[in-house]
């Protein structure tokens, strides 16, 4: 071969890989900027809402999460994928579902639990069981007890909480609560006076009395409207969340549209119990899943001591998704039964 | 319209020749041709080095039934029969022939005008056709059923599916007399009362000029299908077109169905009317990296580096050069392979339409778009976790051998996992595995 040939060979050096060579164009990267990105508008409200304290606790949150995945993975000689914008993700959804006056170190911590025991140790991105946000809030709601139930901003169910729904009432002291939590002590007789009917417009616009992601249940539907047109999380496991819930609720008779309003439901629903790592993955397994989702947050919400019931269903569901997929793989091409 | 489950819809990329009619090329210096182009037996040689050939004269041949023998395309003199590198494996004997100035060419006599049934299927062998779709399965085989399993319905193959590609196309506009004279010779060799053919509805020419050729037949009718990738997969066809379903591990005849493509039916015409064999075929040259993208007929055994400076060369450097389409094509490493009966299209492609990219590629986080998208209906996330572990016995399990290797879970894959190479991986450790 002559020198000008094999100069022309070396400029065409040519790739070869298996088919397919075109490709949709959507990568592992862009799904997680759009869901960070559905989360966007309820992230900017709160900070509005509840200024620097929301602001500290989302960017350390989202901090502690990119540099525990970072740096145990430089340690652990691992390929680093911070750059996929997972643990970003991770951040930003633990920071969503803690109380906007938590201290400091309890988000540090969070982080460092969500990535190492909800990821890490399981193998990092694909591999994890358990929704990692919801390990690192499982952990801190165990752990400091007083400070996630207590560090609300203003709890809605006070007197200036009240007064900002424009409800008169006759209560003098409340004890700082959540709404769910409030109902909760309705039913139990330790309260009274108050309907649900007077906190629908509060947590669909503007709730203070939360964790910072339940600040709008509207603005929370909003992004999972972008998410379910752009077909990034399928509609059957929110929709089948949301349905057994309303439908268990109904015959509980509890107030549908505060119990589909309050607490974690839709953040849950729409951007947690979607995550695809730990949410089942055929078609007739995520039904199952959101119907199994919704059946234990009303028994949780109705029937056990815990203010809020939507955490623990994912996580317990989380576990059940191995098992379910495998009953109900799809069936295949001139497979019959019988066969 | 009907429809099947799964499948996706890549871009087109078929305006750049959809509208440019076929082209003939001019010779090249050397005609390559492989020995191995179908699937089922190699060919032995029938010449040897220093032979002179004419075009149409057989030059490899074998006496197994699932194979079909090869001629020489152009007329010359064998330089050489020895190892050259194939667009399917690293190399294969193949052919050499230097064409003469003449090209003189080798014509079967006619003489008998409408020939029996076997003698039209011995036609065919001896035509060396094989399915021009991309599988290159030996078409006689296809027409000799056996006698349990009769045949009532033809499909002809408009779909092209695959994206760039149009030689169907054209075909379908240019040729088509003999598409519907090919078409009858099928249904007549295989007793069929009726064919259809399957195309999609991105082509509105094609189907409104058939649909006027056709208004005489009763028997062969158009079936428009809505366009979705993988459609022209046999068994998806039958489904979408008939509603009978392949069994597992079964064959179209199975359900009383025979599949041709376009080209291939043109073929058998050709070569029952004309007494041609099979040594030349059109394809599509296209992709952003080709200057002048054509519709070109071509000799088999024309290498890749000819075809693409009858295109006017490359307009920058490609990154991939492919034989077949985007999805199931094969990526080449050598310009200097000749294209075989099976090669549908040369495309060359840059940029980031580009898929598996390994320095992008991310763990599966299981977003299910595989299992959605699988036409077939099976798991592909689970053969890349099952087959990088080398579990075959769990990928069989989970019906890899069902797998028809269209790239759709690859193609929608945001993890950019190369599913289709633990699929083949998996099929060939199982094959060997059942022959142990």
């Amino acid at each position: 071969m002559n020198e000008e040939l094999k100069k022309e060979s070396e400029a065409q050096k040519l790739t070869v890989t298996v088919s397919p060579h075109i490709w949709q164009g959507e990568s592992t990267r862009q799904i997680m900027l759009w869901v960070i990105g559905a989360l966007l508008p309820v992230t900017f409200y709160a900070l509005w809402v509840f200024k620097f304290h929301a602001l500290m606790v989302i960017a350390l949150s989202i901090f502690t999460c990119v540099v525990t995945e970072g740096v145990y993975q430089k340690m652990m000689k691992l390929p680093v994928t911070i750059g996929d914008f997972s643990a970003v993700l991770t951040g930003l959804l633990l920071a969503l579902i803690l109380p906007p006056l938590v201290p400091w170190w309890i988000v540090v911590i969070g982080g460092f639990v969500a990535i190492m025991l909800g990821k890490q140790v399981f193998g990092g991105l694909g591999y994890n069981i358990f929704n990692p946000a919801l390990v690192g809030r499982v952990v801190l709601v165990l752990s400091w007890p007083q400070h996630l139930a207590k560090d609300w901003y203003l709890p809605l169910v006070s007197k200036a909480g009240f007064k900002l729904l424009g409800v008169a009432t006759k209560l003098d002291a409340i004890t700082s609560a959540t709404p769910l939590y409030a109902m909760k002590q309705m039913r139990e007789g330790l309260l009274s006076g108050i309907k649900p009917a007077y906190f629908y417009k509060a947590l669909l616009l503007s709730n203070p009395g939360g964790c910072i992601g339940e600040v709008s249940a509207l603005l929370l539907l909003i992004g999972a409207a972008v998410l379910l047109a752009k077909r990034i999380i399928d509609w059957r496991i929110p929709l089948c969340y949301l349905g057994t819930v309303v439908v268990f609720t109904l015959i509980l008779k509890g107030d549908v549209i505060f119990y589909l309003l309050a607490g974690g439901l839709i953040l849950g629903a729409f951007f947690m119990a979607t995550d695809y790592v730990t949410s089942c993955i055929t078609r007739k397994g995520k039904i199952i899943y959101g119907v199994g989702l919704g059946f234990i947050t009303v028994l949780l919400r109705f029937y056990s001591g815990l203010p809020e019931a939507v955490m623990i269903s994912i996580l317990v569901m989380n576990c059940w998704v191995p098992l379910i997929d495998k009953y109900t793989r799809p069936k295949v091409f001139g497979v019959t039964k019988s066969a | 319209m009907k429809i099947f489950k799964g499948g996706t819809h890549p871009p087109g990329y078929k305006e750049a020749t959809a509208e440019k009619s076929i082209k003939e090329i001019s010779l090249p210096s050397e005609i390559i041709i492989p020995l191995t182009q179908h699937i089922g037996a190699p060919n032995q040689p029938l010449v040897s080095s220093g032979d002179k050939v004419k075009a149409g004269q057989k030059i490899g041949e074998t006496d197994s039934f699932v194979s079909a023998p090869i001629h020489s395309s152009v007329s010359g003199e064998i330089k050489a029969i020895e190892s050259r590198s194939h667009c399917m494996s690293r190399g294969a004997l193949s052919v050499v022939i230097i064409p003469d100035e003449k090209q003189k060419a080798e014509k079967t006599k006619i003489d008998d005008k409408s020939p029996d049934l076997d003698k039209i299927k011995e036609i065919v062998r001896e035509a060396g056709i094989v399915g021009l779709g991309g599988a290159a399965f030996p078409t006689h085989v296809k027409l000799s059923p056996p006698k349990e399993k009769p045949v009532d319905t033809v499909i002809i193959n408009g779909c092209e599916c695959e994206s760039y590609l149009t030689c169907d196309y054209r075909q379908m506009i240019e040729q088509s007399d003999d598409l519907i004279d090919g078409t009858t010779l099928i249904m007549k060799i295989l007793r069929a009362k009726r064919a259809y053919i399957g195309i999609e509805n991105n082509k509105p020419k094609a189907i409104k000029h058939l649909q006027e050729k056709l208004e005489d037949f009763d028997d062969i009718k158009i079936v428009v299908l809505p366009t979705k990738y993988p459609q022209g997969a046999e068994k998806l066809l039958i489904k979408v077109v008939l509603g009978r379903e392949v069994p597992s591990g079964g064959l179209p005849m199975d359900v009383g169905v025979v599949v041709q493509n376009v080209g291939t039916t043109i073929a058998i015409s050709n070569a029952v009317r004309h007494g041609t064999p099979l040594v030349e075929r059109v394809i599509t040259v296209s992709g952003s990296a080709i200057k002048k993208p054509k519709n070109l007929r071509v000799k088999i055994g024309t290498p890749i580096e000819h075809i693409i400076k009858e295109c006017g060369g490359f307009s920058k450097d490609p990154i991939k050069v492919i034989m077949g389409g985007p999805m199931t094509g094969f990526a080449q490493y050598d310009l200097a392979i000749p294209i075989i009966k099976g090669t549908s299209g040369i495309l060359a492609l840059t940029g980031k339409e580009l898929s598996l990219d390994p320095l992008n590629q991310t763990a599966c986080i299981r977003c299910a778009r595989c299992i959605n998208n699988c036409p077939i209906g099976l798991m592909p996330n689970n053969y890349a976790l099952y087959g990088a572990i080398g579990d075959w016995d769990t990928m069989e399990s989970f019906n890899v051998m069902d797998c028809i290797e269209c790239g759709t879970c690859s193609f929608v894959c945001p993890a950019r996992i190369p599913h289709i190479q633990y699929i083949r991986l998996g099929k060939s450790r199982i094959m060997e595995k059942c022959k142990s």
